[in-house]
């Protein structure tokens, strides 16, 4: 489905992630963050820069992979991202929602 | 159900038991909940408290008898040795699924904001004194104060 994100057409899926990461810019992602009601930090772009290379990497994306990351520990991804950071946190990113149970 | 539209705010999870496929199905459940939002608490009672217990936290098994989905003959099961060749096999397979073995689990689970609990009836049973456990738990309490802590909408219980 189509969704105006930062006055552009951007297509998501139906739970809001985006489906083309080529549509994504930091602008999309501030958007999707205040969505979540958070203020992005350079912090936080450091942690979203990260999860969008693990992704091109094709890295399966999970809590323990981030607390091994070297980049952020566990705590502190829950201080960034407060509710569901993994999840948050990729929608933020403009990438696929990890099929993770752990 | 009719309170927050039945939304999920909390789970109180009960371990009372310390074969290796409770303890992470029991430790699963309370991480995955961290991981959509939810928030989560455990109680460790009874061989629960072995999950938590510093010396035979990292030597849990899984039951190779009274098991019938292991798919192996009882009698074979009770042969000395079976279990902890199951339970190695279980604990390859999980490295494979990067799955965190029980102490890195714990670490995991603390780190998450996952509050940990153990009974203090089962631990006067067992002799266990508080240095016995793992440096995560936030204390050792009664039944009557898990069902305190567990006040509130949207909260549910599981015991495993």
């Amino acid at each position: 489905m189509e969704k105006t994100i930062a006055g552009k057409s951007i297509t998501v899926n139906e739970e809001g992630y985006l489906t083309d990461f080529s549509q994504w810019d930091k602008t999309v992602g501030e958007t999707l963050a205040a969505e979540a009601e958070i203020t992005l930090t350079p912090r936080h772009w450091e942690v979203i820069k990260y999860l969008q290379d693990e992704h091109k990497n094709q890295v399966a994306l999970s809590i323990r992979r981030i607390g091994k990351s070297g980049l952020v520990d566990i705590k502190e991804f829950y201080q960034l991202f407060p509710v569901a950071p993994l999840k948050t946190a990729t929608k933020i990113a403009g990438i696929p929602k990890p099929a993770s149970c752990i | 159900m009719n309170e927050n539209k039945g939304t999920i705010k909390k789970m109180m999870i009960i371990l009372s038991k310390g074969t290796l496929e409770n303890v992470y199905a029991a430790f699963v459940l309370a991480n995955g909940a961290r991981m959509e939002g939810i928030e989560a608490e455990m109680f460790f009672t009874f061989f629960g408290l072995e999950a938590i217990h510093k010396k035979k936290l990292e030597h849990l098994h899984v039951a190779t008898v009274g098991n019938p989905a292991m798919h192996m003959p009882t009698m074979l099961g009770g042969l000395p040795g079976m279990e902890a060749l199951a339970s190695a096999m279980m604990k390859k397979e999980m490295e494979k699924i990067d799955m965190p073995d029980v102490h890195e689990f714990l670490d995991i689970l603390t780190a998450s904001g996952v509050k940990l609990w153990a009974c203090k009836l089962a631990m006067d049973m067992f002799h266990y004194k508080r240095e016995d456990l793992y440096d995560g738990i936030d204390a050792v309490i009664t039944v009557g104060d898990f069902y305190k802590q567990s006040e509130g909408e949207g909260v549910h219980m599981l015991f495993v």
